[in-house]
């Protein structure tokens, strides 16, 4: 091994081959690489580049507090972006507990069996299934056999359906990170199963979850398949003030101006994208911050 | 995506579970219980819907109408139920998605596995999930007002809803999948396989195109089989740039309509519930359905072969 070969497996054995002697083959290889990872970086750049031309100059205070209007030089997010709040809140409050309920029951409750095992592959099958899959079981669940309509709490249950994959496996990594030893001295110390859970696991796993939960809500937040499914109204003159009211949603708000033909709705679904592009990068950063901040209180 | 098997149980596991003393011990055992069964009864709960609606819509239109037509126009007045003008949409721009997909995410892989040094290969793999990240919406937007104008600049037989290029921008947003996920099964090849290679004088190039790759064969495909999985699954962006014409074609520059956006069409309507036209987005969601569940499940076979071949 080289000595600047720290891992176990992998490739690079030895840096100084790579610079040294290559082959024109192996450089013509190298800068075929480069171009392939640095090919979807510049679109990405690129992407990111073009919202912001396209939108900045329609991004004002109006635009953020105004209802939706027929002309496109009039039209805000305001119900959009309160929709997309309700429903994120609701979201996190049907899909926290019972994701992270879920780890628990995996993790901590029980030893494998033929029914966890069943669990688990179903949670990695349900991983795999496509968002508007997800839309038409709401749609028909609860849209229609539980009658709630095509209401923020339908929404918000469909989403939450479609994050719990993701949020039990974050839930059972963070789980896992918790040092035995811990259990073994709280169940010395007298405590029954759920105390230990309770008092000693869940905190210590607290930074880890909230992360992961976070991350999945920053997805969520663009998610528009499902709720399009759910029938997230497009026009919205008012703001959702119950769980059964009909909402907007900002993905659909987006989805609508792009699908119209007037350039001026382009401009105001740019803007609309720079606003959940830039929503989406606070949920990331609060959920890296909450990590470092948690992670200091937890050390020892 | 995986469910990792091998994973040590918690010591909770471990004591022997005799019956909990407490009732409360019962109790929160019962509720963990039915937040596991959730993601059971969602799965469940998918496929009762889908059969269910589906099982309805078999009643009015026949199987030949469904499997035997290349038409589709359940909205028409005269209609056609022949899922494979859906299908070939789907397919066609699936095809382009890993066309672009699948070479730039191998390269990628081969590259970060192989030739990049720990702190590239560390700054750049987070960088490639933020592609992964960005809403479909987005990228919908993307493919609609600033792909579709490029290419057509260099085909200018390009209309203004095609499968192109959706397609190549479906294609890097699959591509971290791709990436990813064999350079995880190209990382995982022993060191002692290298060794070989270079003992008996191949070179580098040589041993990851002859060596590694072969090697981690198996967790590549099933990177491209999960790439696939989400392009056939994938649904705004197609629905916003590739257009709503149903047509059995494979020609990427005219607009198409994938089985995902014909859903998004009617839902986006006011088509009422319980009629033919509200049963065909069912019947084409499971078609969908059974498409994505087959094609996971092949991948998930293979990676865990994957596991298996590396424990040894």
């Amino acid at each position: 091994m080289d000595s600047n070969t720290p891992k176990k497996q992998g490739g690079s054995l030895g840096e100084s081959q790579s610079n040294r002697g290559a082959s024109w083959a192996e450089k013509t290889f190298l800068a075929i690489c480069y171009a392939a990872l640095g090919l979807p970086l510049l679109l990405l750049v690129v992407l990111i580049v073009d919202v912001v031309i396209d939108g900045w100059p329609r991004l004002n205070w109006a635009f953020l507090t105004n209802y939706p209007s027929r002309k496109p030089e009039m039209a805000g997010i305001l119900p959009a972006l309160v929709g997309s709040a309700y429903l994120m809140l609701l979201t996190a409050a049907i899909a926290i507990p019972l994701g992270v309920g879920a780890a628990i029951y995996l993790e901590e409750y029980t030893r494998p069996s033929r029914i966890t095992s069943l669990i688990e592959l179903n949670i990695s099958n349900l991983a795999g299934v496509p968002s508007i899959i997800y839309g038409l079981l709401g749609l028909e669940l609860f849209v229609r056999a539980m009658q709630w309509g095509r209401s923020v709490v339908a929404g918000a249950a469909t989403l939450a359906l479609l994050l719990l994959p993701a949020v039990i496996m974050t839930a059972r990594e963070a789980l896992r990170t918790v040092p035995h030893s811990l259990r073994e001295a709280c169940y010395a110390l007298g405590a029954d199963r759920w105390q230990t859970i309770w008092r000693v696991v869940l905190p210590m796993s607290l930074p880890g979850i909230l992360t992961g939960v976070i991350l999945s809500l920053a997805r969520a937040i663009g998610e528009t398949a499902p709720l399009v499914m759910i029938g997230a109204l497009t026009y919205v003159a008012f703001l959702p003030n119950s769980l059964k009211s009909p909402f907007t949603a900002l993905p659909i708000q987006i989805f609508n101006w792009v699908s119209r033909p007037q350039a001026g709705f382009h401009t105001n679904a740019a803007a609309g994208i720079i606003v959940l592009l830039a929503l989406m990068l606070a949920l990331n950063g609060a959920a890296i911050w909450l990590r470092v901040r948690l992670q200091r209180r937890m050390d020892w | 995506m995986s469910s990792e098997t091998a994973i040590p149980r918690s010591v909770a596991a471990r004591i022997p579970l005799r019956a909990p003393r407490s009732l409360r011990e019962r109790l929160v055992g019962v509720v963990l219980l039915v937040c596991a069964a959730c993601s059971v009864i969602t799965t469940l709960g998918i496929v009762l819907v889908l059969i269910v609606e589906t099982t309805a819509f078999f009643r009015e239109v026949s199987f030949r109408q469904f499997f035997g037509d290349i038409q589709w126009t359940p909205l028409f007045a005269k209609k056609h139920f022949g899922i494979w003008a859906l299908v070939s949409g789907t397919v066609l721009t699936s095809a382009i998605a890993i066309l672009t997909a699948v070479p730039l995410g191998l390269m990628a892989a081969a590259y970060l596995s192989e030739f990049a040094n720990e702190r590239i290969r560390r700054l750049l793999k987070p960088s490639m999930e933020i592609l992964a990240g960005i809403p479909t919406v987005v990228y919908g937007y993307f493919a609609l007002t600033f792909m579709t104008p490029l290419l057509q600049k260099f085909i200018p037989s390009l209309a203004g809803f095609n499968a192109l290029s959706p397609g190549l921008v479906m294609g890097i947003m699959i591509f971290p999948t791709v990436a990813s996920l064999s350079e995880d099964a190209m990382y995982a090849v022993p060191t002692s396989l290298r060794e070989a290679a270079y003992a008996l004088g191949a070179t580098r190039l040589a041993t990851t195109f002859r060596v590694v790759m072969p090697s981690a064969f198996s967790g590549i495909g099933a990177s491209v089989i999960l790439g696939v999985s989400r392009a056939i699954g994938e649904t705004m962006i197609v629905a916003i740039a590739a257009g709503q014409q149903p047509r059995f074609t494979f020609d990427p520059r005219v607009p198409v309509e994938t089985m995902t956006a014909y859903i998004v069409q009617v839902s986006l309507g006011d088509t009422p519930t319980g009629t033919l036209e509200y049963r065909t987005i069912f019947a084409v969601g499971m078609v969908l359905f059974v498409f994505t569940l087959a094609l996971n499940v092949v991948a998930h076979r293979l990676r865990q072969g994957v596991l298996k071949d590396s424990v040894q």
